[in-house]
């Protein structure tokens, strides 16, 4: 691996001076043949991939219109080129988001525009080589799909959209990537991300029991596929064992309990994570969200509610109800078969930070905020759930509720500077299948603009808790704070918080 | 000359339209498979035709992002279209009182359509992170706007050329008559060149403009939770 480095926190948040090629030998490891055909891709790059790149770049033109109007609405003004972690961190120019664009753009003027045919140098129109080919590898596997960059774009350019073109492209040549695409065959087989099969997930809950008892007193359940409970928990599965992630779900679990709402965790459906999202595969991403939409008829369960958990929300939010009919408001036969099941007073699905501000504003729990009097807390809003999705009813909930609920349960809470939070917040680093160790020093530079205004709470403020509602945050988070002198636990999850306060048995 | 330009504005009128609507029913007849709003977006179709207003009339996402560019990119864009209001005088007959109107302020517009040019080609060259996206064609078309805008400019205030004569000319065309033309270089030019601009204005980055309003991060209300949202390709997986 290459060495990791952190670049020195910049006193005023100017841009870098680019600096070519810096990140040019970062790239994940390529997945192998057993991987790529478990999902149904070619096991390694094809003879012919050439023409079989361009006629699927044909073929998601004319599926996605998203990606037909950014590849032709660009006028290259830069609005972005400032906007992208990865470019502040790195200096590479094409971690720039327009430069990032334009190794998918320039092939596509090549081949499917007149003046990129006629005048291929004058339009900035490029081949389809093999070197090329190899700079989509690596910088569309730089990009967190984090979509900070639409934001600022006059035209509302995505480039998430085209990084997951891109490595749509590159799967169906054979050319993919090894984490994402390994985590996806797990899903398929086992039920979650991390490959945790039934009985062990059973165990881990039932050990998760145990020690709640220990430190409350009170019978806290974690139930597993239990038919008939009210409410289906979907959580990032990475809540089931990792630092600091358990935390958050022993947090989801008072909740449940201090409220009286029956609950249960599906081992069919043990992940809330839908990397099919990263790699822009939108039959992936169905199967994968398919696989809830069975759990909930089979258990019988009358709302859906999903843990923290960044890109797992986007999906549940924004994607559900089309990819898999869970929401409400459909028709059709297919969708009208859940939909009939579950209970409409809710919102389907429901963010646990939605369920739990809803109880406390009724004063369903009894929370002592003086338990968290040793923490000073920040909330790091996670991109997905910023500029993907909403909470609430009122746009921009995504960004009040997390925060009203960290206020209703921490008395000491500062803002981290504006421009590094809400909608403009800065990815954690880690995000669109980037959290793999090979890319570490990619992960740790592309932290720089959160570590930069997170040391200056730290500093002015004496900010020791980051509060964030996603599992790959929390686990990058974990990873690069040592790199920027920080104590690596402290990120934590907003129910981390709330699991601290809430007392229970205190209410009749 | 008159024929040659006769035929010339024809031929960029028809290809002009003919590209657009083309361009515009391919984005219109791609489908949208996904929900993916930049939010927070307004819940409501009334509140989306809001924000597209504000980014056409405003440019609010790049008054966010880059306060230069925004700057330069509203001024010429602000410029353009007051010039273009002032060139209905030469279509329309009699002029419309409105339009009338707008004349004083339309010959200021021409210097300020320059000097917003300007700016944006200044950053082309200034700034490093712009320059090196900046493509041949990105400064070709920054060229020909300001040729357009100059000899428009010259024809007012260095070498008069008869408007009344291109008035007649135009209004002549949009009767399928050709009239004569002044035979002034600076005409020709001016002329020429937007004849030019339309001719590829759909198969550049022009489509900027028409793309802005297809575009899903901008136009799509946020209500996947309430409705379900289903393109053609996509629904058929539902069935098999």
């Amino acid at each position: 691996m290459a060495d990791v480095t952190a670049p020195p926190l910049r006193e005023f948040p100017v841009p870098p001076a680019i600096q070519p090629d810096a990140m040019a030998a970062s790239q994940p490891y390529v997945a192998t043949e057993k991987m790529q055909e478990a999902i149904g891709f070619p096991g390694k790059l094809v003879d012919d991939w050439h023409d079989k790149a361009i006629s699927k770049m044909g073929e998601l033109v004319g599926k996605y219109r998203s990606l037909r109007v950014y590849l032709d609405a660009c006028v290259h003004c830069g609005a972005c080129t400032d906007k992208c972690h990865y470019f502040l961190g790195t200096g590479d120019p094409k971690n720039m988001p327009v430069a990032r664009q334009e190794l998918m753009r320039g092939v596509y003027r090549r081949h499917f525009t007149l003046p990129g045919k006629l005048f291929p140098k004058l339009v900035g129109a490029r081949e389809l080589t093999r070197d090329v080919l190899d700079d989509w590898y690596k910088y569309y596997n730089q990009c967190s799909e984090c979509r900070r960059c639409s934001v600022f774009c006059p035209y509302g350019i995505d480039t998430a959209e085209v990084t997951m073109a891109a490595k749509e492209i590159l799967d169906s040549v054979g050319y993919g990537q090894k984490y994402t695409n390994e985590i996806i065959g797990k899903v398929h087989k086992i039920g979650n991300n991390l490959g945790l099969p039934g009985p062990a997930l059973e165990d881990t809950l039932l050990g998760l029991e145990e020690d709640t008892k220990e430190e409350t007193g009170a019978d806290v359940k974690f139930p597993l596929d239990v038919k008939g409970a009210e409410v289906l928990l979907i959580t990032p599965s990475a809540d089931f064992f990792a630092e600091p992630h358990v935390d958050s779900l022993i947090g989801y679990a008072k909740v449940f309990h201090a409220a009286g709402i029956s609950w249960t965790l599906s081992s069919h459906a043990s992940e809330a994570g839908n990397f099919g999202l990263f790699i822009g595969n939108y039959e992936q991403m169905r199967a994968i969200a398919m696989r809830i939409r069975e759990a909930a008829l089979d258990l019988g369960v009358k709302r859906i509610v999903v843990g923290e958990c960044g890109h797992a929300w986007r999906v549940a939010y924004s994607f559900w109800n089309t990819l898999a009919g869970i929401g409400s408001g459909a028709d059709d036969p297919f969708a009208r078969m859940l939909q009939s099941q579950l209970d409409h007073r809710y919102r389907q699905p429901t963010h646990i930070c939605e369920l739990t501000w809803d109880l406390v504003q009724k004063g369903a729990l009894v929370l002592d905020k003086e338990a968290n009097d040793h923490r000073v807390v920040t909330f790091h809003d996670s991109c997905n759930v910023a500029r993907a999705s909403r909470m609430g009813d009122d746009p921009g909930g995504q960004f009040e509720i997390p925060r009203a609920l960290v206020r209703a349960v921490a008395n000491r809470y500062v803002e981290m500077r504006p421009g590094t939070t809400h909608e403009a917040t800065f990815c954690c680093g880690g995000g669109g299948g980037l959290l793999t160790d090979e890319l570490l020093d990619l992960r740790v530079k592309g932290a720089l603009p959160r570590m930069e205004s997170l040391r200056e709470v730290a500093d002015r403020h004496g900010v020791n808790f980051m509060a964030t509602i996603c599992a790959i945050c929390k686990a990058q988070f974990t990873k690069v704070l040592p790199y920027y002198g920080f104590n690596r636990s402290m990120v934590g999850g907003v129910h981390q918080l709330v699991s601290t306060a809430i007392r229970l048995g205190a209410k009749q | 000359m008159a024929t040659i330009f006769a035929g010339l504005f024809y031929l960029a009128a028809a290809v002009l339209v003919a590209g657009l609507a083309v361009r515009i029913r391919q984005y219109a007849g791609t489908p949208a498979p996904l929900k993916i709003p930049t939010t927070p977006a307004p819940t409501t179709k009334g509140g989306v035709a809001l924000r597209l207003v504000r980014e056409v009339v405003l440019f609010e996402s790049l008054f966010k992002a880059t306060l230069w560019t925004w700057l330069f990119g509203w001024v010429f864009h602000a410029a353009l279209a007051l010039v273009l209001v002032r060139h209905l005088r030469y279509f329309t007959e009699p002029v419309w009182s409105w339009v009338a109107f707008a004349q004083p302020f339309g010959v200021y517009a021409g210097f300020a359509m320059v000097a917003g040019l300007a700016g944006l080609w200044a950053r082309r060259f200034l700034v490093d992170r712009v320059r090196y996206i900046s493509t041949p064609s990105d400064h070709l078309m920054l060229a020909l706007l300001v040729a357009i805008a100059l000899s428009g400019l010259a024809m007012k205030y260095v070498a008069h050329t008869d408007v009344v004569a291109v008035k007649a000319f135009f209004l002549g065309l949009m009767r399928f008559e050709v009239r004569s033309l002044p035979a002034d270089p600076l005409l020709a030019v001016h002329l020429g060149l937007v004849a030019a601009l339309m001719l590829v204005f759909p198969f550049s980055k022009l489509l900027h403009a028409p793309g802005l309003f297809f575009s899903p991060g901008r136009n799509q209300a946020d209500d996947p939770r309430e409705r379900r949202h289903l393109a053609e390709w996509a629904a058929r997986l539902d069935s098999k």
